[in-house]
C-alpha cells in the first residue's frame, strides 16, 4: 500500500489532481472560514463587476461575490460526487462480481438488472425523485448511483470473466482457498484498474448530474449557494456580462477533469508494479545513396557468389525507454548464407535472438526492438542482386510475400478468426495479383488447400479458423505463406505448439512442398529432433549471438562450442531413465573445472 | 483431429479387422482391455489413486456430446510416477482435472487412499488441497502477476489453516518458504519479487515449490515441461525426480512426449481418444511398444540424430501408409 502511494506521488499529473481536488475539499469543509464574503450577500452598487483584491472572481448580477458562493458550493458538490460513487462502487463491485466469477443463473438475473437501469431515463428518473423526496440532493445523488452501477456492474463483470478460469485461480481452489480469499487475493487485483477508471468515469458525471440538479433549480433551493446555481446566473448573464461564466464553468471543468487524470493515476500505479510498460514502435529508415550502397557492398564482400540470401552483421537491440534506460544488445554481428534449396536451421533457446532474427528480415521487429545494423543481399531471377539495410524496413515490406513468406508458432493465432480460411487466402492472392476475379481468387485459394494435402479443400475453405484444428491451421498458414509463389520461406517454430503425430506430418509437408517449389527454408527451433528430421545445415545461437554453423551431420556428430554439446546432452533421448540429466550448466560447469 | 489421410479411430478399428499391423500372437479385440493385463508391477499395499471405469462427456450443445474419456481405469502407488502420454484430445488433461475435482466425471470412481472423492463436495475438495495438488503447463498463467511470489507460496498453507488446520504464524510461513525456494533452487530474495520477473522456467519451478509446500501425497503434472526450453526442460525434469524421491511424492505426469515420460516415470498408460490402448513399464512401452499407435507415436516423435532420425522417418512412413490401408 505505501509502495502505492509512493507511485501515486511519483506522477507529477496525479500531485495537479490531488492538488486541486484537495483544494477543493478544503475550502468547501472551511467555506465560512476563508470565504471574504457572505456568499448570501447582495451588494447592488457593486454588481456585474470584474475580479479585483477584494472579489478575486468578480460578482455576479446582484453583487454576490463569486469566489464566496463558488467556495460554499463546493462541499455539496463533492459530497453528492462521494454519495454517487460509494452506491455505484459497492453496487456495481457486488453484483458484477457475482456476475462474473460465480456465472450461472443469477448472472443471467443481473444482466436483466443493468439492461432495465442502463434503459432508464436519468433526467426523468431524477426529477420524479426530486419530487418525492422533497429536494433531497442525497436521494438525488443515491438514484444517480443506482444507475451508474449498471456500467460499472459491465465492467466489473467482464473483467472477472476474463480472469476467472486463470490458471492460478484453479491453483487456488485446488490448494482449498475460500471463494471469498479468491475474490480478495486474485480476482479484485487483477480487475482494479478497469474499476478505478470507470469510477473516475462515474466521478466526473456525478459532478455534471448534481450541477445539473442545481441548475434546473430542482435541488437546494436558490439562494443557496450551488456550483449550479452559479452556472445559471451565468447563463443568464451571458450576453452583457460573459465573464462569469470562467469561474462556474471552470471549477465544474477543473474538477471534471481531476477525477479524471486521478482515475488513470490510480490505475497505473496500481498495476505498475507488475504490469509491463508500454512501447512504442520505433520507425526505422535506411540510407540509399551511393556510400551506403559502397558500405552495404563492402560488408557483403565476403558472401558465396551461389547464396540466395547473404546476411552480415545484423544487430538488435532494446530501444532505450528514458534517459536512464541502456538499450540493451538481443542479437550481434549475426551472418548467415542460404543457398538455394537448402533449409537451414536456427536453432537455440527463449532469450537466444533466433525469433527476432527472422522477424528483422521480414521488418517485422516488435516493439520496443530496433535493427541497429546489418545488410542482407537477395539474388533475383533475371535481375541484379538486390542489397538491403535491414533497418530500412520499408524496403523489406516490398520483399514479403512474393521474395520472403513466414510460418509461424501458434497456428490459431496466425489467422484472424472473423474470416474463412477461403478469405485469408483470397486476400493474399488478390493482393499480389491485382485484378484477379473473387471467383478467380478462390479457386487459387481451393488449389493452394490442395497443395498442402488439405482433403475436401473447398469444403475447408469454407470454415472460419476456429472450426479447424492446430494441424490443420498450420497447412492453412503454410498455404497462405505458399501463395505468393515466395523464394525463401521463413518458418518460426511451426511445429513447437503441434501434436508430435501432427508434427511429424508438417514436417513431411514441408519436406514434400520444397522439393515442388524449390524453395529455401530458414527454420527456427530449439528441438534437435526437428533439427535432425529437416535441416541441412544448422546455425547455434546462444544470447544473440552466433556460437557455429555447420552441416546437419557434423552439428550433432562434432559440434565445435561446448554449449552446443552441453545442449545436446540435456535431452532426456541420450540419458538412462531416471537419472539425473546433465543440464548445460553442468556441463559448462564441469569443462570450465577441467579447463581451469 | 486426426492428420489429413488417417480416419479417426482406425486404431480401434484395426483391432477388430485383425490389421496386420496389430502385434502378432494376440487375439482379437484384446487392446481394450489391455489396461488390465498389463505387465505385473502392482505396487505395494494399497495404491494411493485409483481410477476405475472413468467416464466423462463433455455436452457441445444441442443434445450432443464429446466423449472425452470412455471407461478409463488406472492406479497409482505411494512414492510412484505414472506418465500418462496422448496426443491433444486424447483426454489426458481430463484424467487430471476429474481427480482434481476441474471436472465432474459422468461414471466411474475415483477412489483417493481408498477415500471415494469423485464427487466430493466443495468443503471436502477444499481440504483435499492438502494431499492432491497440481502443476500446469503454462508457467506464465499459472502465476497470478499482482502478487509477488512470497504471497503466492503462502496461500497453500494459510488456506489449509482457515480450513481448521494449525494457523501458522507469520515467521513460520516465511521460513517454509525460504526453505521451499532453496528446495527448488531459487535465491531467498524471489519471495518478494513479481512473476514478470522470472522466466519461464523459473516460473515453473516457483509452480512446483507453490505445489508441494504444504507436503501433498500426490501431484498431478499436466505437461510441466512442454512450454520451457531444452535447457530449462532438463533442470525442471531433475527437480521433480529429486523432489518425488525426497518427500516420496506420488506424481501423475501428463505428456504428449514419449521420451519424457519414459525418463520419469516407473510406469506409462497410452491414451487415444479416450480410451488407455497401452500400458505398462515405462522403459518397455517405450523400447518395445505393443500397440500399433503406440508405435505410430512413437515413430512420429523425431530423434536428435540426422542418421537416425532418416531411419525413423522411413518407419513412420511405412506405418503411416499401413494405417491409411
Amino acid at each position: 500500500m505505501r509502495a502505492f502511494l509512493l507511485r501515486v506521488l511519483g506522477r507529477p499529473l496525479a500531485w495537479v489532481a490531488l492538488a486541486w481536488l484537495a483544494a477543493v475539499l478544503v475550502g468547501g469543509l472551511g467555506a465560512a472560514h476563508f470565504a471574504p464574503f457572505d456568499p448570501l450577500e447582495q451588494d447592488l452598487l457593486a454588481a456585474k463587476q470584474w475580479p479585483d483584491a477584494a472579489h478575486w472572481l468578480g460578482t455576479d448580477e446582484i453583487g454576490r461575490d463569486v469566489a464566496s458562493r463558488l467556495l460554499h458550493g463546493a462541499w455539496p458538490t463533492l459530497l453528492g460526487v462521494a454519495q454517487a460513487l460509494v452506491v455505484a462502487g459497492m453496487l456495481g463491485l457486488l453484483m458484477g462480481l457475482w456476475a462474473g466469477y460465480f456465472g450461472g443463473r443469477l448472472d443471467s438475473v443481473i444482466a436483466q438488472v443493468t439492461n432495465l437501469l442502463q434503459s432508464m431515463p436519468l433526467i426523468i428518473i431524477a426529477l420524479a425523485v426530486l419530487t418525492v423526496f422533497n429536494r433531497s440532493m442525497l436521494a438525488a445523488m443515491v438514484t444517480f448511483g443506482i444507475l451508474a452501477s449498471a456500467g460499472t456492474t459491465r465492467v466489473v463483470r467482464s473483467a472477472a470473466l476474463a480472469v476467472r478460469h486463470e490458471l492460478y485461480i484453479e491453483a487456488a481452489r485446488i490448494s482449498g482457498l475460500s471463494d471469498a480469499a479468491i475474490i480478495v487475493h486474485h480476482v479484485l487485483p487483477r480487475i482494479v484498474g478497469p474499476v478505478i477508471v470507470q469510477l473516475a468515469l462515474v466521478a466526473a458525471i456525478a459532478v455534471l448530474v448534481q450541477t445539473g440538479v442545481s441548475f434546473l433549480g430542482l435541488g437546494v433551493p436558490p439562494p443557496a449557494p450551488t456550483w449550479g446555481s452559479a452556472i445559471l446566473d451565468a447563463s443568464v448573464a451571458l450576453i452583457d456580462f460573459p465573464w462569469l461564466l470562467v469561474p462556474s464553468g471552470g471549477v465544474v471543468a477543473l474538477t471534471i477533469l481531476a477525477f479524471g487524470v486521478l482515475g488513470d493515476s490510480l490505475r497505473d500505479s496500481a498495476v505498475a508494479a507488475w504490469a509491463r510498460p508500454v512501447q512504442r514502435r520505433a520507425r526505422a529508415r535506411g540510407g540509399d545513396d551511393a556510400a551506403a550502397r559502397a558500405a552495404r557492398e563492402a560488408a557483403l564482400a565476403d558472401a558465396p557468389a551461389g547464396a540466395l540470401l547473404s546476411v552480415r552483421g545484423l544487430a538488435i537491440a532494446t530501444t532505450a525507454t528514458g534517459p536512464l534506460d541502456a538499450p540493451r544488445v538481443l542479437v550481434q554481428a549475426l551472418s548467415l548464407d542460404l543457398m538455394p534449396g537448402q533449409t537451414l536451421g536456427l536453432v537455440g533457446e527463449s532469450g537466444s535472438g533466433k525469433t527476432l532474427s527472422i522477424l528483422a528480415l521480414m521488418g517485422l521487429l516488435p516493439p520496443g526492438t530496433r535493427v541497429t545494423a546489418g545488410v542482407l543481399r537477395l539474388a533475383r531471377t533475371g535481375e541484379a542482386p538486390l542489397t538491403l539495410d535491414i533497418a530500412d524496413e520499408a524496403a523489406l515490406a516490398a520483399l514479403r510475400g512474393r521474395q520472403l513468406g513466414m510460418i509461424f508458432q501458434e497456428p490459431m493465432a496466425a489467422l484472424d478468426p472473423c474470416f474463412t480460411i477461403g478469405h485469408h487466402l483470397g486476400e493474399v492472392i488478390r493482393r499480389h495479383a491485382p485484378g484477379t476475379s473473387h471467383k478467380a481468387a478462390r479457386a487459387q485459394a481451393i488449389a493452394l488447400l490442395e497443395q498442402v494435402r488439405i482433403p475436401d479443400a473447398a469444403d475447408v475453405a469454407r470454415r472460419y479458423p476456429h472450426q479447424v484444428s492446430g494441424g490443420m491451421a498450420q497447412r492453412v498458414g503454410i498455404a497462405r505463406a505458399l501463395a505468393p509463389r515466395p523464394r525463401i520461406l521463413l518458418a518460426d517454430e511451426p511445429t513447437t505448439a503441434l501434436d508430435v503425430t501432427v508434427q511429424a506430418e508438417i514436417l513431411e509437408l514441408l519436406r514434400t512442398l520444397k522439393q515442388e517449389t524449390g524453395m529455401s527454408v530458414v527454420f527456427v527451433t530449439h528441438d534437435w529432433g526437428v533439427v535432425a528430421d529437416i535441416c541441412d545445415r544448422a546455425m547455434v545461437l546462444y544470447r544473440g549471438q552466433v556460437l557455429e554453423t555447420q552441416d546437419i551431420l557434423d552439428i550433432f556428430e562434432r559440434p565445435r562450442h561446448a554449449y552446443t554439446a552441453a545442449l545436446l546432452r540435456a535431452n532426456p533421448h541420450h540419458a538412462p531413465p531416471g537419472q539425473r540429466l546433465p543440464t548445460v550448466e553442468d556441463t559448462l560447469a564441469a569443462m570450465g573445472a577441467t579447463a581451469a | 483431429m486426426s492428420p489429413p489421410g488417417r480416419p479417426k479411430g482406425e486404431f480401434r478399428s484395426a483391432q477388430h479387422e485383425g490389421n496386420p499391423v496389430s502385434p502378432p500372437g494376440r487375439p482379437k479385440g484384446e487392446f481394450r482391455s489391455a489396461q488390465h493385463e498389463g505387465p505385473p508391477v502392482s505396487p505395494p499395499g494399497r495404491p494411493l489413486l485409483e481410477v476405475t471405469d472413468l467416464r466423462v462427456d463433455y455436452p457441445q450443445g444441442r443434445g450432443k456430446v464429446f466423449q472425452a474419456l470412455q471407461g478409463v481405469s488406472l492406479h497409482i502407488a505411494p512414492g510412484e510416477t505414472l506418465g500418462l502420454v496422448g496426443e491433444s484430445g486424447s483426454g489426458k488433461t481430463t484424467i487430471g482435472k476429474v481427480i482434481l475435482g476441474q471436472t465432474p466425471a459422468t461414471a466411474g470412481r475415483v477412489l483417493f487412499d481408498g477415500e471415494d472423492i469423485t464427487h466430493a463436495g466443495r468443503a471436502r475438495r477444499r481440504l483435499l488441497g492438502r494431499d492432491i495438488q497440481v502443476v500446469f503447463q503454462d508457467p506464465i498463467g499459472s502465476l497470478n502477476p499482482s502478487r509477488t511470489i512470497g504471497a503466492t507460496l503462502a496461500e497453500p498453507l494459510l488456506a489449509q489453516a482457515a480450513l481448521g488446520g494449525p494457523r501458522p504464524g507469520a515467521d513460520e510461513v516465511r521460513a517454509r518458504i525460504a526453505e521451499i525456494l532453496e528446495r527448488v533452487g531459487l535465491p531467498a530474495d524471489t519471495a518478494a519479487r513479481y512473476p514478470t520477473q522470472f522466466s519461464g522456467g523459473q516460473r515453473q519451478r516457483i509452480a512446483i515449490a507453490r505445489a508441494v509446500i504444504n507436503r501433498p501425497r500426490l501431484v498431478v503434472c499436466d505437461e510441466p515441461v512442454s512450454a520451457l526450453d531444452l535447457s530449462v526442460q532438463a533442470q525442471v525434469l531433475n527437480l521433480l525426480n529429486d523432489l518425488q524421491r525426497s518427500m516420496h511424492l506420488s506424481l501423475l505426469f501428463i505428456s504428449h512426449d514419449l521420451t519424457v515420460v519414459r525418463h520419469v516415470s516407473h510406469r506409462t498408460v497410452v491414451l487415444y481418444q479416450g480410451r488407455i490402448v497401452e500400458q505398462g513399464d515405462a522403459a518397455r512401452v517405450h523400447d518395445a511398444p505393443e500397440h500399433p499407435y503406440t508405435r505410430t507415436l512413437l515413430a512420429a516423435s523425431p530423434v536428435p540424430h540426422p542418421t537416425l532420425q532418416r531411419q525413423r522417418r522411413v518407419q513412420w512412413l511405412a506405418a503411416r501408409a499401413a494405417a491409411a490401408g
